[in-house]
């Protein structure tokens, strides 16, 4: 709890947004879950957004593709069912292994009412049983960003077995896509608190999701699944609030809360985890003299801001200006609020020009934004950091918090290096 | 519906949007969901343009679909004109916009501005990128140029000290449109040939509104710009220079063409030929390894011809696979191909380009971003000659693709991913030295480039059959008839890779064309003989 005991304002703002739509989150999803397939039902729009997103990391043939749909289908020429069934074929055909396919709505296939739940179904009896076709949408006008993950893994709920013995669910189900590295490092320390029963989800393989029974505390490892919250909330489990595991302190108190939970006694706890974090102390200190006292700016992005802006100013000592957000869910998000000045102000949802105009005004030492705004603000003058790079890289975690703060305070030090060409 | 796993093009919005980005004082209001400004990174990260690009969106999401989309519309209109002060509006729909048929050049107009407007009509569903590029320049000229009577144009032009010009086509995110622009620039300072105007790069709303005052036009990028020129060739009667200055001799032809055009002597221009050293590096002894190197060549319509016949006539190498993503050059593309005894590519289609890549089993690609992911993967040298680009497209140094500088530059971009001429004969002869293995890469290029190993478990099934290479004639009489003698085997792996696969089709083909079971050494070179003819 902050100083003031109060959490910080939120101000609520409407206008043009300069985010990406939830396709984007395919991007991740597709390298994390290695039998799944994602096919967006869409335009060439939409091809060419996760292209252009996806461009740079990809170094082998993606589990990703667009069904674009043409004034064929439109016009009723063609029956949209049929020529999905054409395509899903072809796809297949080059693909016998996958378990998985995602079919993932868009703009166009929402407005044009496109019944992809129908779809799915259909083609589940078609290619079944050992495919599962599973559908969510992933517009822009329904999704930002990171809300195409959350309704990703909402789709991959109902798979999730019905333990019939309670023996078989884990007490723990730890919820959002980690990466691979993140994830063993946070198996061990849990097998180091003797927790054994932990599951992560998603994991690499859609065909053996982990079960889910009315004992099993779901921990979101990610911000942005409120959606998935509640369908595992329906699904009998129970939400365990606590802060994100970003920094040193952030994931002292998400294992902690895991681990009070479980009943770890605390001697045992600092026992299990003060190496570690003592090394995310160190490994931040370089960092943290770049960043001390220096102010940020946050443009909505992931709804990774609030937590990210929590480490920033408890673990580097930096100033928050304005922390942007797309979205902000209370129920997951208290326990960071709790931890921000009550003066802070927060922004949720985003009007860009009015932003920019407060960004000019404010001139932080650096602001963190996305690719569309990062190179026309450094021209400008202000110091940025691609909002896109705190998704697509491992930072939770003891052993990554080195890693996270580096990525704030590479733009400073280039800065002070680079002087002479200023 | 078409399965697409990597699109050559974007949607035609995204065209109007070099448009746009090109020109100054002109703002583009696009009717378009939440999630389509990712267009924006495509100029502030491949180009690394320092502003945004002049375009604002509507940013509807689902709640408004139910209530009033052409507000918002309208309203966000309104504050841009208000914010940006354009002096000419640019109003269209991306897909989606465009299926709730809200009509953003009416409710554009009903706001009664001061200042022009054009609607632009892309249908996204049908057309893509270069022709929403193509089709933009051709309305924005169409609009404002129209505003000037041919009169006022002739009296304009009539008043001119000397010849003059207007260059047309290069735009943001073109391939080296930046550094070509430059290079043609000095041709024409060099026939004292003014430029009245370059657009779009670079234009404002006045410049396009006066491009009728030059004697003539020359159209760089057709596919982007021909539109444009031969309408300002109705309107103003001006000539139209279509030959594009990509390789020597069209550069000498297109100096020709302007010069004819211009009515001035070519003999200044031609004089920049000392800069050109192209002619001599390909005629030299040294490159005589480049004879008959067989290339395969993917593009756009303009960069995929030039290569052709620069690949054909200046570098001495073979075609083996000529072809396009841009439909509207389809013809000209057929007939070179044709010249060269090929079927031209006409393909958006990155698997059918891959597959005609891998069957033609060339020693260099000459290709887009996408082809150098193809060329990667089968362990094969690629030079980029066409958009779509990418951030190495857009290099700090001069490196243009036209007129004298450009033809040297293709010949250094050309040869770099070659294995290089004694290097290539002391593989061929020692090729089973276990350290100097004809595997790899060329030693100039220090990463390993051979064969990438397939992404299990779910790599494609045509290339997961293992080390029998799937050749339809082969798999028809089933692989138990057709086997290699281990001899012949370990024979083959002497060819060097790039050629293997080749030989290894045509050496099975031989065999059973003369109803041969089991292929040793002698019918290896049986058919290697046989093919040579």
């Amino acid at each position: 709890m902050n100083s003031h005991g109060a959490a910080p304002l939120i101000v609520r703002e409407r206008g043009q947004r300069e985010v990406f739509c939830g396709l984007t989150g395919i991007v991740w999803l597709h390298r994390k879950i290695q039998d799944a397939f994602f096919l967006v039902v869409g335009s060439r729009t939409c091809a060419h957004l996760l292209q252009s997103a996806a461009g740079v990391m990809i170094f082998a043939e993606p589990r990703f593709a667009t069904a674009i749909i043409d004034e064929r289908d439109l016009a009723g020429l063609a029956d949209v069912h049929e020529s999905l069934n054409e395509v899903v074929d072809q796809l297949l055909a080059r693909r016998p292994n996958l378990r998985t396919l995602f079919l993932v709505g868009s703009c166009p296939s929402e407005v044009i009412k496109l019944d992809l739940d129908r779809a799915a179904e259909r083609l589940g009896q078609r290619h079944g049983p050992g495919l599962r076709v599973l559908n969510y949408s992933g517009s822009g006008i329904e999704t930002t960003f990171t809300e195409g993950e959350d309704r990703a893994l909402t789709a991959l709920v109902p798979a999730m077995p019905n333990p019939s013995t309670a023996g078989e669910a884990p007490d723990f189900l730890i919820v959002g896509a980690l990466a691979d590295v993140v994830e063993d490092q946070f198996r061990r320390l849990f097998a180091g608190l003797g927790i054994e029963r932990v599951a992560f989800f998603p994991g690499n393989r859609s065909d053996a999701l982990p079960g889910m029974g009315p004992d099993t505390r779901i921990v979101l490892a990610q911000p942005f699944l409120s959606a998935t919250l509640k369908a595992l909330e329906d699904r009998g489990g129970r939400h365990l609030p606590a802060p994100f595991p970003l920094g040193a302190e952030g994931t002292t108190a998400w294992l902690w809360a895991i681990a009070e939970e479980a009943g770890v006694a605390p001697a045992r706890f600092e026992a299990v985890t003060a190496a570690g974090r003592a090394r995310a102390k160190k490994a931040m200190s370089r960092s943290r003299d770049t960043l001390d006292g220096r102010q940020v700016f946050f443009f909505p992005d992931s709804q990774l801001e609030l937590p990210l802006a929590r480490f920033l100013s408890e673990e580097l000592g930096m100033q928050l200006t304005e922390v942007g957000t797309p979205y902000v869910h209370r129920a997951i998000i208290d326990p960071e609020l709790d931890r921000l000045p009550a003066d802070l102000r927060v922004v949720e949802g985003q009007d860009v020009d009015a932003q920019l105009a407060r960004v000019r005004s404010v001139q932080p030492d650096l602001t963190v934004c996305g690719l569309g705004l990062a190179n026309p603000l450094e021209a400008e003058g202000l110091r940025t950091k691609w909002a896109i790079e705190l998704v697509f890289t491992p930072i939770q975690g003891y052993e990554q918090a080195g890693d996270l703060a580096e990525l704030f305070a590479r733009p400073l030090r280039r800065k002070a290096r680079l002087e002479a060409l200023a | 519906m078409k399965l697409t796993l990597w699109s050559y093009e974007g949607p035609p919005h995204v065209g109007a949007m070099r448009v746009a980005a090109s020109l100054k004082d002109i703002h583009y209001v696009l009717h378009a969901p939440q999630g389509d400004t990712y267009a924006d990174l495509l100029f502030t990260m491949i180009e690394r343009r320092a502003s945004r690009p002049p375009v604002s969106y509507s940013t509807f999401q689902a709640r408004d679909l139910g209530s009033d989309t052409a507000t918002l519309f309208k309203d966000t209109v309104a504050r841009a004109v208000e914010t940006f002060q354009p002096k000419a509006l640019l109003v269209g729909a991306s897909c989606t916009a465009e299926l709730i048929q809200d009509d953003p050049g009416g409710l554009a107009q009903a706001l009664n501005l001061s200042i022009p407007i054009v609607p632009l009509e892309l249908p996204a569903y049908q057309k893509k990128e270069d022709w929403g590029a193509s089709e933009t320049l051709y309305q924005l000229v169409r609009q404002l140029a129209g505003r000037v009577t041919p009169e006022a144009a002739a009296e304009a032009r009539a008043a001119l000290p000397g010849p003059s010009c207007n260059i047309l086509g290069p735009m943001s995110l073109g391939f080296r449109h930046r550094d070509d622009l430059e290079e043609v620039r000095s041709l024409l300072d060099a026939l004292g040939i003014r430029v009245n105007a370059v657009a779009p790069l670079g234009a404002d709303p006045e410049a396009i509104a006066h491009l009728g005052d030059a004697h003539f036009n020359i159209v760089l990028y057709p596919e982007l710009a021909r539109p444009a020129g031969e309408w300002l060739r109705r309107r103003f009667g001006q000539p139209m220079v279509e030959t594009v200055p990509l390789g020597v001799s069209a550069t000498r032809e297109f100096i020709a063409e302007v010069a004819a055009c211009a009515g001035v002597d070519s003999a200044p221009a031609l004089a920049l030929e000392r800069r050109l050293r192209m002619p001599w590096y390909s005629l030299s002894v040294d490159s005589n390894y480049l004879t008959d190197k067989r290339v395969f060549i993917f593009g756009d319509g303009t960069h995929a011809l030039a290569a052709a016949r620069i690949a054909q006539e200046e570098m001495g190498f073979e075609v083996v696979g000529l072809g396009s993503y841009s439909r509207v050059m389809a013809r000209p593309l057929r007939v070179a191909a044709e010249a060269l005894g090929l079927e031209a590519l006409i393909t958006d289609d990155y698997l059918e380009v891959e597959a005609a890549i891998e069957a033609a089993a060339p020693e260099l690609i000459l290709g887009t971003q996408m082809e150098r992911h193809i060329a990667k993967r089968l362990g094969i040298g690629c030079a980029v000659i066409s958009a779509p680009v990418h951030v190495q497209d857009f290099p700090a140094r001069y490196a243009p693709q036209m007129g004298y500088e450009g033809a040297n530059v293709i010949f250094d971009s050309w040869i770099h991913p070659l294995t290089m001429g004694l290097e290539e004969h002391l593989l061929g002869m020692f090729s089973e030295d276990f350290e100097f293995s004809n595997d790899a890469a060329p030693s100039h290029l220090g990463h390993a480039s051979h064969l990438a190993p397939v992404p299990s478990p779910v790599s494609s099934p045509r290339r997961a059959e293992g080390a029998v290479d799937p050749s339809p004639r082969a798999a028809e009489v089933g692989e138990s008839s057709l086997s290699w003698a281990p001899q012949a085997e370990a024979e083959l792996k002497k060819i060097p890779f790039f050629v293997r696969k080749k030989a290894r089709r045509n050496t099975e083909q031989f065999a059973l064309d003369h109803g041969l079971w089991v292929i040793t050494v002698e019918t290896l070179y049986d058919a290697k003989a046989h093919f040579a003819r």
